[in-house]
C-alpha cells in the first residue's frame, strides 16, 4: 500500500496486512502524534490497513508557542 | 478489501479515533461532541468569554487556530481572524492561503498585517539583526501585534489556538528552569490589565491530536507542513518527551497541566512582574514594558534597517536551538 508521510512529504511502499497501530510502530512514530488516514477517511488505530489501500500519516504536532 | 474496526463509545458507528486518555473510541459526529463541551467547559471554568463579546482569533494558517475559530463561530460567538504574514518564505505564502480560503468559504471577516510591507521587516531578517532566535522574534512580534489591533478594532478578547501540548509543553519547561515569573502568567486566561487586552486560550483542554482529527472531520483544510525555522526548537522537544510519557501514561498531560492550572497557580498569584505593577509606558509606541522602549520597538527599528535575509540562511542557523 501507499504511504504519504510528511515533513518532508514524500511517499513509501508498504506491505498491507496491519493495524494502524502496527503501521506506526513499524516507521517508528508516536501514537499521539498522528492521525492516521486510509482512503480519505480517519481511523481508530485498530483499524486494519491493506493492500491497494491509499494512506497518509499525518504529524499533528506543532512547533509555535 | 478493509475489515470494520472498533466502534464509537456512544453509539456504536464506526469508530474513526481512539483516545486513550478517555480510555474510548469516538465517531466522527462524537469526537466533535467531546471537542464542544470541552472547549465550553474550558470557557465556563476560566471565565474566558462571554456570548457578547467581539472576539478576535489569532489565525495561522495551522489546525489549531483554524479549528477555535471554526468552533467559536460555530458556537454563536462573534469572531473576526487576525492574519500576520512573517516573511517565512513559500511557508508563510502557503498559510496565509489557507487561512484567506477559510475565511472566504465562510464569510468570516479577516484583518491581515504583513511585516514586510507594513512595518519593513520579516521574520527571519529580524532574527539576524536582533540575534534573537527565529522563534523569539516570531513570538514577540505575533504578541504586540495582536495586542495592538485588539485594542484598535475595539475587541473585547484576543483568542489563540494554543491546546494541551502547548501549554503542558511551555509548563514542562518553565519548569525544568522553575521560571516563577513566566510559571505565574502560564494561565489560560489573562485579563484586561495594564493596556493589554484580555486573552483567551479556549482549546487547553483539547490535544494537538483532536484538534488535528477536527479539521479533518470537518473538512478544514490546513497547511500540514511544520514551520520549516521551528523544527528541531526546545518546544517541539519537549512535546515529543512528553507525548512518550503520555503513550504509557494516557492522560499524564492533562493531569500535569489541569493539575497545574487547579493545585499549583493560585499560589502564585502576584509572583509575575506584570501582576506587581513594575511597567512603563513605550517611550516611543505608549505599549507597556518593564524598560523605556519596548521590545517590540526595539526589534522594528534593528530589523527593518538591515538588509533582508532570506529564510534559508535562518534555517542554517536554526539548527544550534
Amino acid at each position: 500500500m501507499k504511504v504519504l508521510l510528511r515533513n518532508p512529504r514524500r511517499e513509501i511502499e508498504v506491505p498491507g496486512g496491519r493495524s494502524v497501530e502496527r503501521l506506526l510502530d513499524d516507521l517508528e512514530l508516536s501514537r499521539e502524534a498522528h492521525l492516521v488516514i486510509r482512503n480519505g477517511t480517519l481511523v481508530p488505530g485498530d483499524a486494519r490497513l491493506e493492500d491497494g489501500d491509499t494512506i497518509e500519516v499525518r504529524p499533528v504536532i506543532s512547533g509555535g508557542t | 478489501m478493509t475489515a470494520v474496526a472498533s466502534k464509537c463509545r456512544a453509539c456504536k458507528a464506526p469508530a474513526v479515533i481512539d483516545l486513550p486518555r478517555h480510555n474510548a473510541k469516538f465517531c466522527a459526529e462524537h469526537l466533535q461532541q467531546l471537542c464542544r463541551r470541552q472547549m465550553a467547559k474550558a470557557i465556563e471554568d476560566f471565565d474566558m468569554l462571554s456570548i457578547d463579546d467581539r472576539i478576535l482569533v489569532a489565525v495561522s494558517g495551522g489546525k489549531d487556530s483554524l479549528a477555535v475559530w471554526d468552533m467559536l463561530i460555530e458556537a454563536g460567538y462573534q469572531a473576526d481572524g487576525l492574519y500576520i504574514g512573517l516573511g517565512i518564505g513559500d511557508y508563510s505564502d502557503d498559510s496565509g492561503g489557507y487561512v484567506r480560503r477559510f475565511a472566504d468559504e465562510r464569510g468570516l471577516t479577516l484583518r491581515t498585517i504583513d511585516l514586510r510591507n507594513d512595518y519593513g521587516y520579516d521574520v527571519p531578517t529580524a532574527s539576524r539583526a536582533t540575534g534573537r532566535v527565529p522563534c523569539s522574534a516570531c513570538g514577540l512580534s505575533k504578541r504586540r501585534l495582536f495586542d495592538q489591533a485588539a485594542r484598535e478594532g475595539g475587541y473585547d478578547v484576543v483568542v489563540t489556538g494554543h491546546n494541551l501540548d502547548d501549554e503542558a509543553a511551555v509548563l514542562f519547561g518553565n519548569t525544568l528552569r522553575w521560571d516563577i515569573d513566566y510559571l505565574a502568567r502560564q494561565l489560560p486566561v489573562l485579563p484586561a490589565a495594564n493596556g493589554f487586552p484580555k486573552k483567551a486560550k479556549p482549546l487547553v483542554r483539547l490535544t494537538e491530536r483532536e484538534m488535528a482529527a477536527w479539521c479533518l472531520v470537518r473538512g478544514i483544510d490546513y497547511v500540514v507542513e511544520e514551520c520549516p525555522i521551528a523544527a528541531g526548537n526546545r518546544h517541539l522537544s519537549y512535546k515529543e518527551s512528553l507525548n512518550a510519557i503520555e503513550v504509557n501514561s494516557p492522560g499524564a498531560k492533562a493531569s500535569f497541566y489541569l493539575g497545574f492550572l487547579d493545585r499549583m497557580a493560585p499560589l502564585l498569584v502576584g509572583k509575575s512582574a506584570a501582576a506587581s505593577g513594575e511597567l512603563n509606558d513605550c517611550v516611543q509606541c505608549g505599549s507597556p514594558t518593564t524598560g523605556e522602549t519596548c521590545a517590540f520597538c526595539r526589534l522594528v527599528e534593528k530589523s527593518s534597517a538591515h538588509e533582508p535575509v532570506p529564510v534559508e540562511m535562518v534555517l542554517t542557523r536554526g539548527k544550534r536551538r
